[in-house]
């Protein structure tokens, strides 16, 4: 036996006691809905119930779903990064932009504006969304966070589902209870032929847009110096202030950003589904929040690979999955995936996709 | 003067809010007095008053600096609010705010027409601003005398609805009921009285209770003792006869308080104890409830076995997914946990709700035909009969946690609550410490469910979203974490006190929300705490209050 071979013995040795029984069982656990997976998705695919175009269907669908959770992940997932909170008031901050933008645009609907010139009435839409958003977020930072910043963890939390009651009982004391059906703005609707390959304008546009927004927002946040005082504070307040960054200002500049971004989200929300409901941030809101947390909290591009990646296992999952096991009505199932997912990958990687391993003191 | 500006644009603010959220106009169906004073002029009143106060409490300098700008603060809301009705002449605010009514303004108006109606808001909010700046000066036990007669005044009004049914079952007491109530608030004269009764018994108990209470210390142990064991005795019997005193929906809310403080006293395990914060708790709830379904109920007729005997299959199948559920994640920490144990919650209610598992569960029409807990020939009906199986199983888990907190199993959950490495270093096993306080939880919240299942007769998915989970947490958070008493305090808190103002439904979460908020920034200890998380969060303040305790009184 050579001096080589007996380390590595030795090292593999080491390697087996430092596995423990949850770990075999966490494995197993794994293993056994990977092998459902990939079983669900040979038998599927084996069975040809799909053609190509459904599945091109699927997936941009999944993308346009997913590029909204990815924009709203990021307001999340920013304000965790600087105040290790779950801003839970966050689908909240996303309900109320398109709402309030809603009677805009039915505004501009009545009287033929919309029509005539829709990319200006789009981005007049877009703002007085944005602006409403970013307007609650401010609010909600100064008055339910900012007192809390030194508060034990699970207050903050408490402070936010309270404030989320608070905002969604209000918008329906305000605007009224009911479903409220957005405009439909003509120049959105229709398709693109691709080389055979379908694809609706409004989801194309969806997507190309949530794209743009998010690029500028990473490069804000990566390149200027506004962007890089707010990383700084969020990889270590006391020494971000002792270097002269005014941390009130970046945090109030965080919820900005997610502000904006969550005004934006809503707007492409309510034109994918054209529709608008004091309570339509609840579920969205989630699925962001997952994604965030699938991505690695505190993690930009974490979130939008997270938002993206739940939106696709969403739309294709039911299908591919759960087609081939002979389940009934597998699009029941759709939330079912996107969090078993979000179970599995929190298995093998307990800090998400791109999270670094966090410290007892963050986590 | 800056104060009293921003104070009373604040509270103006506020006031528009209220009335254009429609809670001013839907309150105002209600009379607190009746033909006096209804409840959405009381409403803003307190508004008006609350901000005056706060105003009142900013200002520095004698009295009149206080007394001006408390006046000023109410004159610029109720300006605020005349604002709002003449802005609403112009234009046609109802097409996005729908409760922009006519109705609202001539409220806001007292029915008097647009220009006097304002003045006399106007004088009106400088008056009550001038009353809010004389009760800041006043001295402070009669502040406290006005503040609990008031309180008890508007209290009586407010729940009217439950007082006179329940003050009507008793012979003797309605004569009460007639003296203190009209068929749409309180008499003038009733009102009066018990202003005056509560002012006065205030003022006996603050000038004795000292007294009373050193008398008792200075009884002998034995017979202190002997107090502390009758009161105990009468609080049991009480909890025994209340169904019986309190009516039908009384009753019912108790249940409902009860299932909740179950449910609470299983997850203070979880995240009071052993600080693993778990947002999918529901998960064990449902899976209580369904299993009581699918043994019990002939509807699917797998098996008709009765409530005792599906009972140790309820708790058994609790612990089991207690541990398969905690197994994944128990390296995951903080919000992770939280998210992945959310998803789990999510993921169960999925499931029983789709078609796929619906031969088995009854997919989204649920499970009927519960049939009712019998013991013996005594059958747990209606809620006044439940409510004593509730109570039992809450007797059961308090005595168990009890039992648990000061054991070693407790102490090693605190250690890992505390800091899971440092716990980890002294030689507690995480693994078997984190699913023992998954499993107990799940047990305890199966509990719950399985009799939450046969309360309602039937069970559907819909029962167990995660609306549930994040309730229950609140609750926990609310009564002091770990705190047993704690979770019911918050029980009653947040579950008891909405489903009583179940009138007001539309409002209920409205109110739920900012009472929340408002708990976290002034009392974020919750309303019951444990001595030790008390201290904890006083730290500073009993630092700061050492070296003179004048400090504590400038900046409260």
């Amino acid at each position: 036996m050579t001096e080589e071979e007996r380390v590595r013995i030795s090292m593999f040795k080491r390697w087996m006691q430092r596995i423990t029984h949850t770990d075999v069982i966490m494995w197993l656990i794994g293993g056994a809905i990977l092998l459902g997976i990939i079983w669900g998705s040979v038998a599927t695919l084996r069975a040809g119930i799909y053609t190509v175009h459904h599945w091109f269907d699927f997936t941009i669908f999944g993308l346009a779903q997913g590029s909204i959770y990815a924009l709203i992940a990021m307001g999340y997932t920013m304000v965790y990064g600087i105040l290790r909170m779950i801003n839970f008031a966050h689908s909240e901050v996303f309900m109320c932009g398109p709402y309030t933008a809603y009677f805009v645009a039915a505004a501009f609907y009545s009287t033929g504006f919309l029509d005539q010139y829709p990319i200006v009435s789009l981005l007049m839409i877009f703002f007085v969304s944005m602006a409403t958003s970013t307007g609650v977020a401010l609010l909600l930072e100064r008055i339910a966070y900012r007192p809390l910043r030194t508060a034990p963890r699970l207050i903050p939390l408490i402070t936010a589902i309270g404030a989320s009651f608070f905002i969604q009982y209000t918008v329906r004391g305000l605007y009224g209870s009911g479903f409220q059906a957005y405009p439909s703005v003509s120049i959105l609707e229709g398709e693109w032929i691709f080389g055979g390959f379908r694809i609706l304008k409004f989801q194309a546009v969806v997507i190309l847009s949530a794209a743009m927004l998010m690029a500028a927002l990473y490069s804000f946040v990566q390149r200027t110096r506004l962007g890089k005082a707010i990383r700084a504070v969020s990889e270590d307040k006391d020494a971000s202030a002792l270097m002269g960054i005014d941390i009130d200002k970046m945090i109030v500049t965080t919820f900005v950003i997610g502000g904006m971004s969550a005004g934006a989200a809503g707007v492409l929300y309510a034109l994918m589904f054209k529709q608008v409901h004091f309570f339509m941030g609840f579920i969205p809101g989630l699925k962001a929040f997952t994604a965030a947390v699938l991505g690695g909290i505190g993690n930009i591009p974490g979130a939008m690979l997270g938002g993206i990646f739940l939106g696709l296992m969403e739309s294709v999952g039911p299908s591919l999955f759960l087609d081939g096991l002979g389940i009934v009505a597998p699009y029941q199932l759709k939330d079912a995936i996107a969090f078993t997912m979000l179970v599995l990958i929190l298995i093998f990687r307990p800090t998400g996709i791109l999270g670094e391993r966090l410290a007892v003191k963050k986590a | 003067m800056k104060q009293a500006l921003k104070t009373g644009l604040i509270g103006g603010v506020v006031g528009i809010l209220l009335s254009l959220i429609g809670m001013v106009e839907a309150f105002s169906q209600r009379d607190i007095i009746a033909d006096v004073i209804s409840m959405g002029h009381t409403l803003l009143v307190v508004v008006v008053l609350c901000m005056g106060y706060l105003a009142a409490r900013k200002t520095r300098g004698g009295w009149p600096q206080v007394l001006t700008s408390s006046t000023i603060t109410g004159l610029l809301l109720a300006g605020m609010l005349a604002l709002l009705v003449l802005t609403g002449d112009f234009v046609n605010l109802r097409k996005i705010f729908i409760n922009a009514s006519p109705q609202l303004y001539s409220l806001l108006t007292f029915g008097l027409g647009k220009a006097p109606g304002s003045k006399l808001l106007f004088a009106l909010g400088g008056v009550f601003g001038l009353l809010a700046g004389i009760f800041y000066l006043s001295p402070e036990i009669l502040r406290r005398v006005l503040l609990l007669s008031l309180g008890s005044v508007v209290g009586a009004g407010v729940l009217q609805d439950l007082l006179r049914p329940t003050f009507s079952l008793w012979g003797p007491l309605s004569i009460i009921n007639e003296w203190l109530f009209t068929g749409n608030g309180l008499t003038t004269p009733g009102a009066l009285g018990l202003f005056s009764l509560t002012a006065v018994s205030y003022l006996f108990w603050s000038s004795k209770g000292n007294a009373v209470q050193a008398g008792y210390q200075q009884l002998p142990h034995a017979s202190r003792r002997v107090i502390k064991m009758a009161s105990i005795l009468i609080l049991v019997f009480v909890l025994l006869i209340l169904p019986q005193v309190l009516g039908l929906f009384l009753s019912e809310v108790l249940t409902i308080v009860g299932l909740y403080v179950l449910l609470g006293l299983g997850l203070n395990i979880v995240v009071g104890y052993a600080g693993l914060l778990d947002l999918g708790y529901v998960a064990f709830f449902a899976i209580g409830s369904y299993t009581v379904a699918v043994l019990t109920s002939p509807e699917l007729g797998f098996f008709s076995l009765t409530f005792w005997q599906a009972l140790p299959f309820v708790i058994i199948f609790g612990v089991f997914a207690g541990v398969l559920l905690g197994t994944p994640v128990l390296k995951m920490r903080g919000d992770y946990l939280a998210i992945a144990t959310l998803g789990f919650g999510e993921i169960i209610r999925i499931l029983v709700l789709s078609d796929f598992l619906r031969p088995w569960l009854g997919g989204a029409q649920g499970i009927g035909k519960i049939p009712k807990v019998a013991l013996g020939s005594f059958e747990f009906g209606g809620p006044q009969q439940i409510y004593y199986l509730i109570l039992a199983g809450c007797i059961l888990v308090i005595v168990i946690s009890l039992k648990l907190k000061d054991s070693r199993l407790g102490r090693a959950w605190m250690a890992i609550r505390e800091d899971e490495d440092v716990a980890q270093a002294m030689g507690i096993n995480l693994v078997s410490t984190k699913l023992m306080a998954f499993a107990t939880g799940a047990a305890f919240s199966a509990l719950s469910g399985a009799i939450f299942a046969t309360k309602l007769g039937s069970v559907y998915p819909h029962s167990f979203n995660v609306m549930i989970s994040i309730n229950i947490v609140c609750v926990i958070i609310v009564g002091g974490m770990g705190s047993i008493p704690g979770v019911i305090v918050g029980a009653a808190a947040l579950v008891g006190l909405p489903e009583l103002l179940r009138e007001f439904a539309e409002y209920r979460l409205f109110v739920y929300g900012a009472a929340l908020v408002a708990m976290m920034l002034l009392r974020p200890e919750g309303l019951w705490p444990e001595a030790l998380h008390r201290r904890e969060f006083h730290e500073e303040e009993e630092k700061e209050a050492k070296p003179g305790s004048s400090l504590r009184v400038s900046s409260g």
